[in-house]
C-alpha cells in the first residue's frame, strides 16, 4: 500500500576500524515515495545505500525490508536493485544483454525474457539499440541502460547512488524530469544518494541530511528549506545568513532575541520555549530580506510597521545574476548579510549602488529559530 | 561482519590459500631447517649445528664460485643499465625507420627460451667467436658477463620506459626554455625521474644474473665455475646439508635484495605521496 | 611529440648504436648462427657444413623425438592448467584483500618467484626422494598402526608426476601475478552490480569476471606456458629417464651426443613454438580488445 513503510533502519550503525561511517541511524522510508540521502561527501549517505543492496553488513542495528529482516541477506537475494553512479554497465554485453542479465540468471524464460527486456527498454526510451555494445553509447544512454537493467527485475526498491553527477548541465536537467515521470510511471520506492542539494530539493518527496554519520533531519524538500532543524542543514540547504543572539524575551505568541549588532531586539512572531539569556541562532533566507532606499527608511528604528524588524548597512558587494542580484550588506559592527533581490524590470539592478546606504528589512516569520 | 566481496574473510579461500601457501613454503623451510641439521642426513633432525656453514666456508671452490657470480652480476648489472637506459631513451624519444623491428628485437630476449640462448651462446663462444680461455681473472668471465647482459638489459630497457611513460615532457622543455643543453637536461632532469627505474632494472639484473643456472651452463668453461655452477654439480653428486647451507645463504641474499627493492620503492612512493 | 632523429643527431647515435650493435652482434648472430647448423650436419666432429637440408627437422618429427615434443607440450599444458586452478582462487583473494593483507599477500607470492630457481628444484628433491620428508612423514605415521606390514615409500621423485609437480611449483608465481593485476583492474561495481542482478558468487565469476578479466587470463596462461614448455632444470633433476623434456634433448645434443645441427633444429622449434604461442596470445588479446575495450 502507498504510505506504508517499506524500508526501516533501526539503530544501524557502520564502522570500518576506529571510523564512524554511520553512526546509529534509524530510518523509515514509505512505499511509493522519491527519498533522497543528502549530505557532503564522507557523511555516510553512500555506505547507507550501501548497505541496504546488501554491500555493506552493518557493524549494529537491523535493516527491514518490508517488514523482514534483510541485515544479513547477501545482495543477490534482496527485492532492490541498483543504478551505479559510474553505471557498471557490463562492457562485455549488448544492451539487451545487459538488460536480460538479472531475468536470466533468475532463470526467467527466453520468450518471457526477450519481452520484459523490451519493454524495459521502450521504458527508458532506448527501444532498438538492444543490439548495440556499450562503447557505443552516450553517458547519457548508459545510464538508462543501467535504469532499465534495474527496473526490468520490478525491484521493491530502486536504488540510485548519484545518479546524474557524471553527467553534463543540460542533460542534468532534462534527466530530472525523466528520473521523476519515470517513477510516477512505474510507481517503485526510489531511494537515491546526492551530494547535491538541487538535485534532492528537485526530485526527491522527503529527503534525509546526513552529517558525519548522523542522521540530521528527515522532512520534504520545503520543509528542509522554511524549517530546518539545525545551523548544519540550514547552512547545507540553500543560502542563509546565520544571527547569533539571546533571547530576551520569550511569551507563547512572540519571542524577541537580542542580536549584536542590530539595534531594535529582533522581532519573532512565535514563542521559543527556552530561558532568559539562551543562546541561539537565526537563520534568515537572502530571499527573505528586503532592501530598501535610506530616504524610504522609517525615521527611527522603533516606527517600524509591527511585524517588521530592520537594520541599516552598507552596501559593500553586488553581484548581478541575471534574474535576481545577490548584494552584501555590511552592518555597523561589520557583520555582513546577503539580500537577494529578484530583477522584476529591466532597469532593477541599477536601483542600488555599490556604497550606498540602506536599510534592510524581513517579516517576524521569516527567520527559523535554532537551538543548535 | 562480512561484507560479500570481502572473499579473504571466507573459509573456504583461507584453506585453498593455506595450501597453496604451504606448498610454496614447506620445501624452502625445510631446506632451510636443515642446514642447521647436526647429520648429514636431510630428513631426520638431530640437533642445531652450524658444522655445514663451517664446511661451506672451508670449501675455497665455493667461495671462488661464489665470487664469480657477484662479480658476474655486478658487470652485468653495469652494462645493462647503460644499454637498456640508451634502448629506452632511444625509443621514448624518437620516430624512425624500423622502429618497431628494434621493439620486436628488444623484446625478444625476454621470451626466448633460456636452453636456446644457452646453446646460442655455446656455440658462438666455441666456433665462432671462441673466448680466450687464459685471460686472467675477471676477464676469463667475459663470455658470461655478455651472456647474462644480453638476456638482462631487455628487462632494464622494459622498467625503464614504464618509468619514462610517467615522465613530463613539459620539464624538460621547460629546463631547454631556461637554457640547458641537451646534457643538462638529462642529468639534471632526466635522471632524478629515472631513478627508481634504474634502481629497479639494476636490482632486477643483478637477481636474474645471479639466479641463471641454464646459460651460464653452457657458456661457462672448466675455470669460470658460478655459484648455482657449483650447487648443481653438488646437487648432482650428493645431497649434503652443505648443500642446504648454500642454499639458505643465497636465499638470504636474494630476501635482502628483495627486501632492499621494496624498501626503495616503499621510500619513492612515500616521496610520491608527500 | 616524437622527434625525428634528425633533430638531434647526435643523441640519436648515443642512445641508438650501443644497444642495437649489441642486439645485432651479440644475440640475432649466435642465434643465427644456430639458425643456419639447422640446416646444416656434421663433416667431421668440429666441422659443420651448412648444406641447406630440412633432414634436421625431419629427424625431429620421427616418432622418438615427435613423442618427446608432445610430452613436453603435454607437461606444459598440464601444468598451466594446474598453476590456473590453483592460482585463481589465490589470486581472487589477493584482489579483493585490504591493501596491508594485499602486500603481504604479493610479498609471499614474489619470495619464492625470486629464490634461485635451482634452489627451489632442489629443495623440492629433498621433499620428494624416497627418503625425504614426505616418505619419512607417511612412514612414521605408518608405523605407528600396527598390522599395515613394512612401508613402501612412494615414488615420487624421477618420473613425470615428480616433473609436473616441480613445473608447478616453479611457475605458479608466473601465473598469479598476471592473473592478480587482471583481477585488480577489474571495476569492483560491476561484480556489485552482478550481484545486485541476482547472480550469486559463481554465476558472477564465469559471466562477468572470467571474461572481463580474459587478457590478463590469457597472458597468465602463455607466460606460465612458455617458460614451462622450455624447461631444463626441473625435468633434469627431478625426472627420470622417461619423462625428458625437449630442452634436456637439446642439451644432450650439444654436449654429449655432439649433432649440433641436431640440436639447432629442435631448438628452433622450440622457439618457433613459443613464437606461436605469443601469437595466439596477442590475437586473443587483440579479438577482446576489438569487442570490448
Amino acid at each position: 500500500m502507498k504510505g506504508d513503510s517499506i524500508i526501516h533502519f533501526e539503530g544501524v550503525t557502520k564502522r570500518y576500524g576506529k571510523v564512524v561511517a554511520v553512526d546509529n541511524v534509524s530510518l523509515e522510508v514509505k512505499e511509493g515515495e522519491f527519498f533522497a540521502l543528502l549530505g557532503p561527501s564522507g557523511c555516510g549517505k553512500t555506505t547507507l545505500l550501501r548497505m541496504l543492496a546488501g554491500f555493506e553488513v552493518p557493524s549494529e542495528g537491523r535493516i527491514f525490508i518490508d517488514g523482514e529482516d534483510v541485515t544479513l541477506v547477501p545482495p543477490n537475494r534482496r527485492p532492490v536493485n541498483m543504478v551505479f553512479q559510474n553505471y557498471a554497465v557490463f562492457p562485455h554485453m549488448s544492451v539487451a544483454d545487459n538488460v536480460a542479465y538479472g531475468l536470466k540468471v533468475d532463470g526467467v524464460h527466453a520468450a518471457d525474457r526477450a519481452r520484459r527486456v523490451e519493454e524495459a527498454l521502450a521504458l527508458v526510451k532506448l527501444d532498438g539499440l538492444g543490439g548495440r555494445k556499450p562503447d557505443q553509447l552516450s553517458g547519457g544512454q548508459r545510464q538508462r541502460v543501467a535504469l532499465a537493467r534495474a527496473l526490468v527485475k520490478r525491484p521493491r526498491v530502486l536504488l540510485l547512488d548519484e545518479p546524474l553527477s557524471a553527467l553534463d548541465a543540460k542533460l542534468r536537467e532534462a534527466m530530472r524530469t525523466e528520473l521523476c515521470q519515470l517513477q510516477a510511471q512505474v510507481g517503485i520506492t526510489f531511494v537515491m544518494v546526492t551530494h547535491d542539494q538541487d538535485e534532492a530539493l528537485a526530485l526527491a518527496d522527503r529527503c534525509a541530511v546526513m552529517q558525519r554519520g548522523l542522521l540530521q533531519q528527515v522532512a520534504s524538500p520545503s520543509d528542509l528549506y522554511e524549517f530546518p532543524a539545525s545551523r548544519f542543514v540550514a547552512d547545507f540547504i540553500g543560502s542563509v545568513n546565520l544571527l547569533e543572539g539571546q533571547l530576551v524575551v520569550d511569551e507563547p505568541d512572540h519571542a524577541e532575541v537580542a542580536v549584536a549588532g542590530v539595534d531594535q531586539p529582533v522581532f519573532i512572531d512565535h514563542g521559543v520555549t527556552g530561558a532568559a539569556g539562551t543562546t541561539l541562532w537565526l537563520a534568515l533566507r537572502p530571499e527573505k530580506i528586503e532592501l530598501h532606499k535610506w530616504a524610504d527608511a522609517p525615521p527611527h528604528p522603533g516606527d517600524a510597521p509591527p511585524g517588521r524588524n530592520v537594520v541599516a548597512g552598507t552596501i559593500t558587494h553586488v553581484a548581478y545574476l541575471g534574474s535576481e542580484s545577490l548584494y552584501e550588506v555590511t552592518l555597523a559592527d561589520g557583520q555582513r548579510l546577503k539580500a537577494l533581490r529578484s530583477n522584476l524590470t529591466r532597469w532593477d539592478q541599477e536601483d542600488f549602488a555599490l556604497g550606498e546606504t540602506v536599510w534592510l528589512a524581513w517579516h517576524a516569520c521569516s527567520p527559523a529559530v535554532l537551538l543548535t | 561482519m562480512r561484507g560479500p566481496l570481502d572473499y579473504l574473510g571466507r573459509w573456504p579461500l583461507r584453506l585453498w590459500l593455506g595450501l597453496v601457501g604451504l606448498f610454496l613454503y614447506l620445501p624452502l623451510v625445510a631446506l632451510v631447517a636443515f642446514s642447521f641439521n647436526d647429520s648429514r642426513r636431510t630428513t631426520v633432525w638431530r640437533g642445531f649445528s652450524l658444522t655445514w656453514y663451517r664446511e661451506l666456508f672451508a670449501d675455497t671452490e665455493l667461495l671462488t664460485a661464489f665470487g664469480n657470480s657477484l662479480v658476474i652480476a655486478a658487470a652485468s648489472t653495469l652494462i645493462s643499465l647503460i644499454l637498456g637506459t640508451a634502448a629506452a631513451l632511444l625509443l621514448w624519444r624518437f620516430r624512425f625507420a624500423g622502429k618497431a623491428a628494434l621493439e620486436a628485437a628488444l623484446g625478444l630476449p625476454i621470451v626466448v627460451p633460456e636452453i636456446c640462448l644457452g646453446v646460442a651462446f655455446l656455440v658462438f663462444f666455441t666456433a665462432i667467436v671462441p673466448w680466450p680461455g687464459e685471460l686472467p681473472w675477471p676477464f676469463s668471465l667475459g663470455a658470461i658477463i655478455i651472456a647474462h647482459t644480453t638476456f638482462s638489459f631487455s628487462f632494464v630497457a622494459l622498467v625503464v620506459r614504464a618509468r619514462l611513460a610517467g615522465f613530463d615532457g613539459a620539464l624538460a622543455e621547460a629546463a631547454r626554455d631556461l637554457g640547458a643543453s641537451e646534457w643538462r637536461i638529462f642529468r639534471d632532469i632526466m635522471v632524478p625521474h629515472l631513478v627508481p627505474g634504474l634502481v629497479a632494472g639494476a636490482l632486477l639484473a643483478f637477481t636474474l644474473s645471479l639466479d641463471d643456472f641454464v646459460i651460464t651452463f653452457f657458456t661457462s668453461g672448466p675455470d669460470t665455475i658460478t655459484f648455482p655452477i657449483k650447487v648443481y654439480s653438488m646437487v648432482r653428486f650428493s645431497v649434503t646439508p652443505a648443500v642446504n647451507a648454500a642454499s639458505t645463504l643465497l636465499i638470504l641474499l636474494t630476501a635482502a635484495l628483495t627486501a632492499l627493492a621494496l624498501w626503495l620503492q616503499g621510500a619513492d612512493i612515500a616521496k610520491q605521496a608527500a | 611529440m616524437l622527434q625525428r632523429p634528425g633533430a638531434a643527431r647526435g643523441v640519436f647515435a648515443a642512445t641508438g648504436l650501443p644497444p642495437i650493435v649489441w642486439l645485432l652482434a651479440l644475440f640475432l648472430a649466435p642465434l643465427a648462427v644456430i639458425w643456419a647448423y639447422s640446416f646444416g650436419e656434421n663433416r667431421t666432429l668440429v666441422d659443420i657444413a651448412i648444406t641447406g637440408s630440412w633432414a634436421n627437422y625431419a629427424r625431429a618429427l620421427k616418432p622418438l623425438y615427435l613423442a618427446i615434443l608432445l610430452k613436453s607440450l603435454g607437461f606444459a599444458a598440464l601444468t598451466t592448467f594446474i598453476c590456473f586452478i590453483l592460482g585463481l582462487p589465490v589470486a581472487l583473494a589477493i584482489s579483493f584483500a585490504s591493501p596491508r593483507a594485499k602486500l603481504l599477500l604479493l610479498l609471499a607470492v614474489m619470495l619464492p618467484f625470486w629464490t634461485n630457481l635451482l634452489i627451489r628444484t632442489y629443495a623440492l628433491m629433498a621433499i620428494l626422494r624416497t627418503e625425504g620428508l614426505i616418505n619419512s612423514g607417511i612412514g612414521a605415521i605408518w608405523s605407528l598402526v600396527p598390522g599395515l606390514g613394512p612401508f613402501e615409500p612412494l615414488p615420487l621423485i624421477n618420473n613425470n608426476f615428480a616433473v609436473v609437480v616441480g613445473l608447478v611449483y616453479v611457475h605458479l608465481p608466473f601465473m598469479v601475478l598476471p592473473l592478480y593485476a587482471a583481477l585488480d583492474r577489474l571495476d569492483r561495481s560491476l561484480i556489485e552490480a552482478s550481484l545486485d542482478l541476482g547472480a550469486g558468487h559463481l554465476a558472477t565469476l564465469f559471466r562477468v569476471v572470467v571474461p572481463l578479466a580474459l587478457p590478463g587470463i590469457v597472458s597468465g596462461i602463455i607466460i606460465t606456458f612458455i617458460p614451462a614448455l622450455g624447461a631444463y632444470l626441473t625435468p633434469d633433476l627431478l625426472g627420470g629417464t622417461n619423462s625428458q623434456m625437449i630442452a634436456n634433448v637439446i642439451e644432450r645434443q650439444f654436449r654429449s651426443a655432439n649433432d649440433w645441427p641436431f640440436g639447432a633444429a629442435l631448438s628452433f622449434l622450440l622457439m618457433y613454438m613459443t613464437f606461436a604461442a605469443l601469437l595466439l596470445q596477442s590475437l586473443i588479446v587483440r579479438r577482446h580488445a576489438g569487442g570490448a575495450p
